[in-house]
């Protein structure tokens, strides 16, 4: 087998989350018109500035169109076709406590690895799951209230906290901000709150673990942090979906607020369900992320590690309107088979003094085409402002692409930016380089391709980062071979 | 240790081993010499099993098994090293990372258990003192940035490192300044013992001095033309290689 070969072969392993869970669920029925709107928001209990809200974005949905500036070539999504809520069957009036929650449930999440138990205190990390349209258990809440910390669902934070809610959805990513958020904004069904108050460092890591499971359906959550004056918080989310033919529909909003002093780290491990060695099925990943950094020397931080989805278009921002605030994205990007990913950062500096740092890894196999997109904006009241961006992309193969689309746009001419950029391909030399020393060829791609994304993940906390890379390697399986 | 037995190889479908036999005992060093393109290195790869390399005809037995059917890993894991002629970069994998997969693959082949990374450190520093080499190699990126000599040094490092049981070392002299060959054949020679052999592979008579050989052969148009002690180096140093070619 020639080195080629054997590199196309080691990048395809199956992918493990794929299984359905056979659960009664209550959904809406296909379509998507205002009485959709208006149900989503009568079944969620809202109040009424919510339903106008939701009403608001709708209509103006009607009038925009999808954006097809990016690098990727989605097959047209019926919206009509698509259920717009989908929740699994509760015989009560919700599940009071983990106990109420469905044992089929709970055996998704653990056969996810992710521990629903509170038992799993060892792992110390509170989890808000979400399956499907609704979000079934949030688990240590008990332990963060008494910090003040508030996590829970998107919609007992409508129900609990709709002042906190009123004042902060929809200002950092507008309703009209673009096709998919708007109609994110109009149907959005659930996802998770966060608040933490003035001087709390959060005492856990908080995580959602989003999973998509009824066929048909479109998942659109929205995350909304809020970290108030001189408060902490590290959140992380995973994502995953059974292996179907079609391709489903993901489109989130998250939302981060930054105050005076405040931290926020985001992490996600993305691994949505890619579609099969032919490119059919998977999950078209359209999301819009944007934190703002409103108070001074306040800094918020993405890190994305993207090896899932059929097509991922998203780009993590940060607003850096307060003083000395920082804005960091750290992103490695997997495309292999017939997978496509459109992804970078914009780092908008509005204040003096504000910085960025942008680190790019691409990983372009198979018939993969990954495209990385990234606009540095420098506004004449941000003096002093620097950015660094590097951005590295790495091919396997001969049938992959990897492209580079950086934006600069620079009015005040006290800033500084340095941009680095590089373009390398795993070659037969290096692969037998390795196994002349005795390492397999998988083991040597699985160096290689962690050599190369090592900036990145150890901006990951621990137990993600050893995810991430278990993850690329799965992911990778079978690009040699 | 090592028996070709007229081998023939082929590479993308060009002849270019054609009926090489060769005997190399346990402890002896072998030089092998030869005009360009006269299939040293092909040799080298065949041995360590590069895909694309064909063999076509012919039997190599390591340590009396059947080397060819074995899979290029797994004759490293059995005591297979090459010194390559031109080393590779590996942008962001550490130096002693790689070092230690390579070793504990090793060792995991051989039924022990791997060793941990201050174990491994400990006797990777060792190796250094003796190659004079800077501890900072360590920690860079599999021979990125290094310079020509910087690399032929980390070959033999992990030689060093790995105490294969056969090395063939493809001209390894290549590119070396006077100081840089005497550190690479001290490496060399440390190595040497009754239970290892060696295949040097060279252009040049200047390594033979110091490393001294077993044997000397003349590999042309894929086969051995001609063997000797370590005279038959100096005498091809002197006289080129057109007297015995055009024979």
């Amino acid at each position: 087998m020639s080195g080629n070969a054997q590199l196309e072969a080691l990048v395809s392993r199956g992918y493990a989350h794929g299984f359905v869970t056979e659960i009664e669920s209550d959904s809406l029925p296909p379509g998507l018109d205002e009485d959709t709107v208006r149900n989503i928001s009568r079944i969620k209990n809202e109040p009424q500035f919510l339903t106008d809200w939701r009403l608001r974005a709708f209509r103006h949905w009607q009038t925009m169109r999808e954006p097809e500036w990016a690098h990727v070539r989605p097959h047209p999504v019926d919206y009509q076709a698509l259920s717009y809520y989908s929740a699994p069957k509760i015989k009560t009036d919700g599940p009071k406590s983990l106990a109420d929650v469905d044992p089929k449930l709970l055996e998704t999440y653990a056969k996810l690895g992710v521990p629903l138990h509170e038992r799993a205190r060892l792992a110390g990390v509170a989890v808000d799951a979400v399956f499907d349209s609704v979000s079934v258990a949030t688990t240590f809440k008990d332990r963060l209230e008494k910090a003040g910390v508030i996590f829970c669902s998107f919609s007992d934070a409508v129900q609990k906290h709709p002042a906190l809610l009123e004042k902060y959805l929809g200002t950092v990513v507008p309703q009209a901000d673009n096709f998919y958020a708007c109609l994110n904004s109009a149907v959005f069904s659930d996802g998770s709150f966060v608040y933490i108050p003035k001087g709390v460092r959060c005492p856990m890591e908080l995580s959602t673990y989003f999973r998509i499971n009824a066929a048909n359906t479109g998942q659109f959550e929205r995350t909304l942090i809020i970290a108030d004056e001189g408060s902490h918080v590290s959140y992380l989310e995973g994502c995953t979906a059974p292996m179907r033919d079609e391709n489903q529909l993901h489109a989130a909003v998250v939302e981060l607020v930054a105050e005076n002093d405040a931290q926020i780290k985001y992490s996600t491990v993305q691994n949505w369900y890619p579609g099969d060695e032919n490119g059919i099925g998977g999950i078209y990943n359209f999301v819009t992320k944007r934190g703002e950094c409103r108070g001074r020397n306040s800094r918020i931080s993405w890190t994305q590690v993207e090896t899932g989805s059929a097509i991922t278009w998203k780009y993590p921002s940060c607003v850096l309107k307060g003083e000395n605030s920082v804005g960091e994205f750290y992103s490695v990007a997997l495309a292999n088979n017939y997978q496509q990913a459109d992804t970078g950062t914009k780092m908008i500096h509005i204040g003096p003094n504000t910085r960025s740092t942008i680190v790019s890894k691409g990983i372009s196999a198979g018939h993969g085409q990954n495209t990385y997109r990234g606009l540095v904006k420098i506004l004449p009241t941000a003096h002093g402002a620097r950015n660094f961006t590097q951005c590295d992309s790495l091919l396997m193969g001969t049938q992959c692409g990897a492209h580079t689309f950086p934006y600069v746009e620079i009015k005040n001419s006290t800033a500084t930016l340095e941009h680095e950029a590089s373009t390398s391909r795993i070659s037969e030399d290096q692969l037998f380089y390795c196994i002349q020393r005795g390492i397999s060829a998988e083991d040597a791609v699985n160096m290689i391709v962690n050599g190369f994304c090592k900036s990145v993940f150890k901006e990951l906390p621990m137990e993600f980062a050893v995810e991430a890379q278990n993850l690329l390697a799965v992911s990778l399986e079978g690009a040699v071979g | 240790m090592l028996k070709i037995n007229n081998l023939h190889a082929t590479v993308a479908g060009k002849k270019v081993l054609d009926g090489l036999t060769l005997d190399l005992p346990a402890g002896q060093v072998h030089a092998i010499m030869g005009p360009n393109g006269s299939g040293k290195s092909t040799l080298a790869y065949v041995l360590a099993g590069r895909p694309g390399y064909e063999v076509t005809a012919g039997s190599v037995s390591f340590k009396d098994q059947d080397l060819l059917t074995l899979a290029p890993e797994a004759r490293a894991q059995a005591g297979v090293f090459l010194g390559f002629q031109y080393p590779v970069e590996i942008p962001g994998v550490n130096n002693v990372y790689l070092l230690k997969a390579a070793f504990n693959a090793a060792r995991k082949h051989r039924g022990e258990s791997e060793v941990d990374a201050f174990e491994f450190l400990e006797l990777v520093r060792i190796k250094m003192r003796l190659m004079q080499m800077d501890e900072a190699f360590l920690s860079r990126g599999v021979n990125e940035g290094f310079s020509g000599g910087e690399k032929k040094r980390n070959e033999i490092l992990q030689m060093l490192v790995l105490e294969p049981a056969l090395a063939v070392l493809d001209e390894t002299d290549s590119g070396l300044d006077i100081d840089a060959l005497k550190i690479v054949a001290q490496g060399v020679n440390t190595l040497r013992s009754p239970e290892r052999s060696m295949i040097l592979v060279t252009h040049y008579q200047r390594l033979l001095d110091y490393i001294k050989p077993d044997q000397v052969h003349v590999l042309a148009r894929g086969k051995i033309i001609r063997s000797g002690g370590s005279e038959l180096a100096l005498e091809l140093e002197a006289r080129g290689y057109d007297w015995l070619t055009q024979v």
